[in-house]
């Protein structure tokens, strides 16, 4: 598919997969916590704003390098995973849900009520991180979409690494069940904390490469529906899979895509095929194509 | 006169108007096995939850190996080498045995915030597992998911994670739960050979085991210990019978 779309040689296509490949990249960090580790962030968007803004505000104040914005970019997604995670850590299930949630809309009203920085009309950006490199300008489309390509690739690598290391068999063990882990060791608070953290950063990646990709930023992109729309691509893709997030991310996308061109009232579509999916597919479309390609 | 390992001193829970724990005294010293018993909600359970860190208790002490332990959370005090067992099954459902019995291991090796080589190439680990499993008989089994078991391999499977911490002192909350009288009595067999390695604390219905295995019986009785001695003290303890034991 990388290869695929560029040789095919319609900007279209690179656009389409460019913007799938963001996406997977926040889908990948959301299905890491809530897959794996069980914690259903309904305010993961949050993240994907931080990372975008970051881009934003410091290019409306002049700061163009992207040596600058993408360190700050990260390292504010994981300050404020850090502040969120600590206190909603603290509750579970539905509350977890309703206060992550929280903490997504108030930085949603935030970014709103800022008119400094567009409020929600949004902030336009007028150059793509620079990168001092003249073979590697974010302004050139294959450059942006190879760049995506590579994050996405490298996400879905640490992913994998890190869900089957010591760190990974704890993250899973909490999420199957979290008093035993206590009472034969563990903290769990702590190793959650991190795992959250860790999301936090790889999301606040995908909000990075959004700005540039868009060269907007508005308070959309952190909005309750778009959290709604990453659970759904991580349902749909199968959770606490490796690939899932890439295969959810591409369905939700290509679905809503062609749908919308099909007709305006393409969601009275979508969301019953959302709901089937729910009801039959359980593991999502890599548990769907586990069961039929048989025993080996 | 043998070491004492845990020692409880008025220890009190009350949820609301109910009074699970009563001012409970009771120690254990090290290398026995003290079966705590009594009629349903004796407070047996409330009692191994505040043992075990997941209930703190309103009032009272407890001391684990000459160290008082009350302020320590869950975690710590597996790591002290005071842990439980759970009457109500409570396993990692989608791992496999072996894997089950790794999260222990893991546990009492440090830290866990190692985030890039497999767990599963972890040869170490995989055989320290099988070690104890091959001590709990479930080695035939090390690669079957833990949720396929047999109810009766679930509850050995419970064991084996409790031993895997290398304890110094199990807390086992009625270990042969939901068991037939076959499965039961390998149990009973099972924890006599693990007598002297472990001190144990044991909460059991099964009277049969209780009396084979116990050094010394507590009963509890609303919360309130209303007997404790050696298993023949017990049997012809009146008080006991009447609120207990029945006639038989």
């Amino acid at each position: 598919m990388p290869v695929i779309a560029p040789a095919i040689g319609q900007e279209f296509y690179t656009d389409v997969f460019a913007r799938i490949m963001i996406v997977t990249i926040a889908a990948i960090s959301l299905n890491f916590i809530m897959g794996y580790g069980g914690m259903i962030s309904f305010g993961h968007a949050i993240f994907v704003g931080i990372g975008g803004y970051s881009v934003g505000i410091l290019a409306s104040h002049g700061i163009e390098s992207a040596y600058i914005q993408w360190p700050i970019g990260i390292l504010m997604s994981g300050l404020f995973a850090l502040i969120i995670g600590a206190i909603s850590l603290r509750t579970r299930g539905v509350y977890f849900i309703m206060i992550t949630l929280a903490f997504a809309q108030m930085m949603y009203f935030l970014s709103v009520s800022v008119e400094k920085y567009g409020s929600d009309d949004g902030l336009t950006i007028d150059s793509r991180s620079d990168f001092g490199l003249s073979f590697f300008d974010l302004n050139d489309s294959m450059t942006m979409y190879y760049l995506a390509f590579v994050l996405m690739i490298s996400c879905l690598y640490i992913n994998f690494r890190i869900v089957n290391s010591r760190f990974g068999r704890v993250l899973r063990a909490g999420k199957s069940n979290n008093e035993r882990m206590t009472t034969i060791g563990y903290p769990t608070f702590r190793y959650k904390l991190v795992a959250f953290v860790i999301a936090g950063m790889m999301c606040g990646l995908s909000g990075l490469l959004t700005a540039n990709f868009e060269d907007f930023v508005s308070p959309d992109m952190l909005f309750w529906t778009f959290s709604g729309e990453l659970i759904f691509m991580v349902v749909l893709g199968g959770m606490g899979t490796v690939m899932g997030p890439l295969g959810g991310a591409m369905i939700f996308l290509f679905l809503s895509e062609i749908l919308s061109n099909i007709t305006d009232a393409w969601h009275l579509i979508f969301g019953p095929f959302l709901i089937l999916v729910v009801l039959f597919a359980r593991g999502g479309v890599d548990g769907f194509l586990k069961k039929y390609e048989g025993p080996k | 006169m043998t070491e004492i390992m845990l020692k409880v001193e008025k220890l009190v829970k009350k949820f609301g108007g109910l009074t699970a724990t009563d001012s409970l005294d009771f120690d254990v010293r090290e290398g026995e096995i003290h079966a705590i018993i009594g009629p349903n909600g004796a407070g047996k359970t409330t009692l191994i939850h505040q043992l075990s860190g997941l209930l703190k208790p309103d009032s009272g002490s407890i001391q684990f190996d000459g160290k008082e332990i009350n302020n320590l959370s869950a975690p710590q005090r597996c790591l002290e080498g005071l842990v439980r067992s759970y009457q109500i099954t409570s396993i990692f459902k989608d791992f496999t045995v072996l894997n089950n019995v790794a999260m222990s291991i893991q546990a009492c090796e440090g830290h866990s915030f190692r985030f890039w080589h497999s767990a599963d190439k972890d040869i170490s680990l995989a055989e320290k597992a099988m070690k104890v499993l091959i001590e709990t008989k479930l080695e035939e089994k090390a690669n079957v998911l833990a949720d396929n078991l047999a109810h009766g391999e679930q509850r050995q499977l419970e064991i084996a994670m409790a031993i895997a911490t290398s304890p110094k002192m199990l807390l086992l909350d009625e270990p042969m739960a939901g068991m037939g009288p076959e499965e039961s009595s390998s149990v009973t067999k099972f924890l006599q050979s693990m007598k002297y390695k472990y001190t144990m604390l044991l909460i059991e219905h099964d009277m049969n085991a209780v009396f084979a295995l116990a050094d010394r019986i507590t009963v509890l009785v609303y919360g309130k210990s209303i007997a404790c001695g050696i298993p023949e003290e017990i049997r012809s303890n009146k008080e006991v019978r009447a609120a207990y034991l029945g006639n038989g």
